[in-house]
C-alpha cells in the first residue's frame, strides 16, 4: 500500500510538469489552431540562457529566474509574430511543418551555443532532500514543482474567468471575426497568448533542470504533456491538467509494477484508448450551434 | 445636415470575385439607411468592407467616417472610432456568459462608471438578458442571442450602428419587437445603417432606402416613395401587379436595372 501511494505521489509530482507543458500547448492549440510542436524547445531556450546566467555570469537567483521568464514570454511572442504569422494563408499541416521546424532551429542552436553535455543547473532547493509525511517520500524538488504548478493553474483560472484580457483572450479564440468587431485587437492577443504559453513551458523547463540539463530534456515531457492535452480533449485547459496527470501517474504505476522499459510508453497507449473510446477527448465541450 | 459615413467609389473583391462594383452611399447623422437587395446583391460586403473586415479591400474607393478616411484600418480602430457592426448570424460568444459578452461589447471603452450604466441601457431594451445573465450566450434562442448581439453592440457607445439582417430567422413578432427597439435606439441618438430582406420592415423603419443588385446601387429614395414604388413592390414586397384569368402569370414584368 505504501509502495501503491508512493507511486501515486511520484506520479503527480511528474505530472505535475506534464500539464504545465500540456497547459501551453492547449493555449497555443486554442489561439492558432495548431498542435505546438516548438513548445519543449521554447522552453529549452530560456532554461539555457538561466543556466548561463547562473553559472557563467555569477546572476542571482533573484534576477536570473524573472529574467529568464520575460525572455521566454518575447520568445514566445516573436516566435508568433516573426514566424507564424508571416505564413500566407497556411493550412493545418503547413503550420504543424513550421512549428517543427522551429523546434529544430530552436534544438539545433542550443546545441550549438551550450554543447550536449548532461549537467545540472544550480538551483535554490537541493534535489536531493525530500520530505516524509507519514512512510512517504517526496522530495522537496517535486513537492516544489506541485505547488508552483497549482499556483500557475490557479492564477490561469483567475485571469481567464475575472481579466478583461483573458475574457478577451477567450473570446478572441471562440470567433476571431466578433471579437475584431468588439475593437479587440485578435493578432495581439495570439501573440500574447504564444507569450503566456512559452512562459509556462519555461517554468516546468526551470523545474526540471536541476536534475539533468541537455537539449533534450525537454523533448519527453513535451510528448507527455501533449499527450495529456490530446486526453483531455486539446481545447480544455482543465483537461489537459487532468489528462497531464493521469498520464504521470499511470505512468509510474505502470513502471512499478509492470515494466519500467516500457514506463515511456504507456502515454501513447493511454491515447490510443482515449481516442478508441471517447474521439473528442475527455473534457472537449460539443456546442451543437442554433440557427 | 452632415453626412457621417460617406462611401464613394467602393469596389471590392473576394479573391477572383467582383462582389462590390462601384457603390457609393451617404449616411445621415441621425437617420436611418436602409439597403435592400437579393441574396449575393453584396449587402453584408458593403458592411464589411466598412468594418475593414475583409483583407486589403476596398480595392478601389474611399471611405469616410465624419471626414476621416477610415478604408484600409484595421478593424479595431474602426471600432474605436465609433462604428459598430452587429454581424449576420449574431455571431455572439457561445461560450461566454451574458455578462462577459456584454463586457466585451465595452473592451475598448475604459470609463468604468458609465459602463455600469449602459449594462442598465442595455437590460432596459432587453430584460430577458438580465434573468439570464450567468448564462452561457450559446444556450440561448436565436431571438434572444440577436437581442444580445445588438445589446453587446450597444455597449462600445457607437455614433453609427450596422445591422446586418437583424430579422434573420426570427418570428415575425419577434422581428416586430426587434424593429421597436431598432427605433428607439436611433431615437437615442444613435445613427442606423441596416442591411435587410425583409424589405416590409425595413422600409417601414428607415427614412432612405438603397437597393443594391449585383454589386452596385440601383435606385435610392425616401422610403415611403420606394414602399409605393412599382418595381420595389413587385420584386421585393410580393404584390402582384398583374393577375391571370387562369390563375397564374402568363408574363413577368421583366426588370433588371443592369
Amino acid at each position: 500500500m505504501v509502495e501503491f501511494l508512493q507511486m501515486v505521489l511520484s506520479g503527480i509530482a511528474v505530472g505535475s510538469s506534464y500539464a504545465l507543458m500540456g497547459l501551453g500547448m492547449v493555449l497555443i492549440y486554442k489561439a492558432s489552431e495548431v498542435p505546438n510542436f516548438v513548445q519543449g524547445e521554447m522552453a529549452l531556450l530560456p532554461v539555457f540562457i538561466s543556466f548561463m546566467l547562473l553559472t557563467s555570469y555569477n546572476v542571482p537567483y533573484y534576477i536570473a529566474f524573472p529574467a529568464t521568464l520575460i525572455f521566454a514570454f518575447l520568445l514566445g511572442c516573436f516566435l508568433e509574430f516573426g514566424i507564424l504569422r508571416r505564413a500566407k494563408e497556411p493550412n493545418v499541416l503547413g503550420l504543424i511543418i513550421i512549428t517543427i521546424g522551429m523546434e529544430m532551429i530552436l534544438l539545433g542552436f542550443v546545441s550549438w551555443k551550450f554543447g550536449a553535455d548532461q549537467r545540472a543547473m544550480p538551483f535554490p532547493i537541493s534535489s536531493y532532500d525530500s520530505i516524509i509525511i507519514g512512510d512517504i517520500f517526496i522530495s522537496t524538488l517535486d513537492m516544489l514543482t506541485l505547488v508552483v504548478a497549482l499556483v500557475i493553474m490557479l492564477s490561469m483560472f483567475l485571469f481567464f474567468r475575472f481579466s478583461k484580457t483573458g475574457v478577451a483572450m477567450k473570446a478572441t479564440q471562440m470567433n476571431e471575426n466578433a471579437a475584431a468587431l468588439m475593437g479587440i485587437k485578435t493578432k495581439q492577443i495570439r501573440m500574447v497568448a504564444w507569450g503566456i504559453s512559452s512562459m509556462v513551458g519555461c517554468v516546468a523547463g526551470l523545474l526540471m533542470a536541476p536534475i539533468l540539463v541537455e537539449p533534450y530534456m525537454m523533448w519527453d515531457p513535451m510528448l507527455k504533456g501533449f499527450s495529456g492535452a490530446v486526453v483531455g480533449g486539446m481545447t480544455s485547459l482543465p483537461g489537459a491538467v487532468f489528462g497531464a496527470y493521469i498520464v504521470g501517474i499511470v505512468e509510474h504505476l505502470f513502471g512499478g509494477y509492470v515494466s519500467l522499459e516500457f514506463k515511456s510508453v504507456v502515454a501513447f497507449v493511454i491515447i490510443v484508448i482515449v481516442l478508441c473510446i471517447k474521439p473528442s477527448g475527455l473534457f472537449a465541450r460539443h456546442y451543437v450551434k442554433k440557427v | 445636415m452632415s453626412a457621417l459615413l460617406e462611401i464613394k467609389n467602393i469596389e471590392t473583391y473576394y479573391d477572383l470575385i467582383y462582389a462590390i462594383r462601384g457603390a457609393s452611399l451617404s449616411v445621415e447623422e441621425g437617420s436611418i439607411t436602409a439597403i435592400l437587395g437579393n441574396n449575393g446583391a453584396g449587402k453584408s460586403t458593403i458592411l464589411k468592407t466598412v468594418m475593414g473586415l475583409i483583407d486589403n479591400q476596398p480595392d478601389k474607393g474611399t471611405i469616410e467616417f465624419m471626414g476621416e478616411r477610415i478604408d484600409g484600418m484595421d478593424t479595431d480602430k474602426i471600432v474605436r472610432k465609433g462604428i459598430t457592426l452587429v454581424p449576420e448570424g449574431r455571431e455572439v460568444f457561445e461560450e461566454l456568459t451574458i455578462r462577459e459578452n456584454l463586457m466585451m461589447g465595452a473592451y475598448t471603452r475604459t470609463d468604468k462608471k458609465n459602463i455600469d450604466d449602459d449594462f442598465d441601457r442595455v437590460f432596459n431594451y432587453f430584460p430577458i438578458l438580465k434573468e439570464r445573465i450567468n448564462q452561457w450566450a450559446g444556450t440561448m434562442s436565436g431571438g434572444e442571442q440577436q437581442m444580445l448581439a445588438i445589446g453587446r453592440a450597444l455597449m462600445s457607445r457607437p455614433k453609427l450602428l450596422f445591422l446586418d439582417e437583424p430579422s434573420l430567422g426570427l418570428s415575425p413578432l419577434l422581428v416586430k419587437e426587434i424593429f421597436e427597439i431598432i427605433r428607439t435606439i436611433n431615437s437615442e441618438g444613435v445613427t442606423i445603417l441596416l442591411v435587410e430582406q425583409n424589405a416590409k420592415m425595413a422600409l417601414g423603419v428607415s427614412k432612405t432606402g438603397l437597393i443594391l443588385e449585383s454589386g452596385r446601387f440601383v435606385m435610392k429614395g425616401n422610403s415611403c416613395d420606394l414602399l409605393e414604388d412599382k418595381d420595389v413592390q413587385e420584386f421585393y414586397l410580393g404584390v402582384k401587379s398583374e393577375t391571370s384569368a387562369k390563375g397564374y402569370q402568363r408574363w413577368k414584368r421583366k426588370k433588371a436595372w443592369r
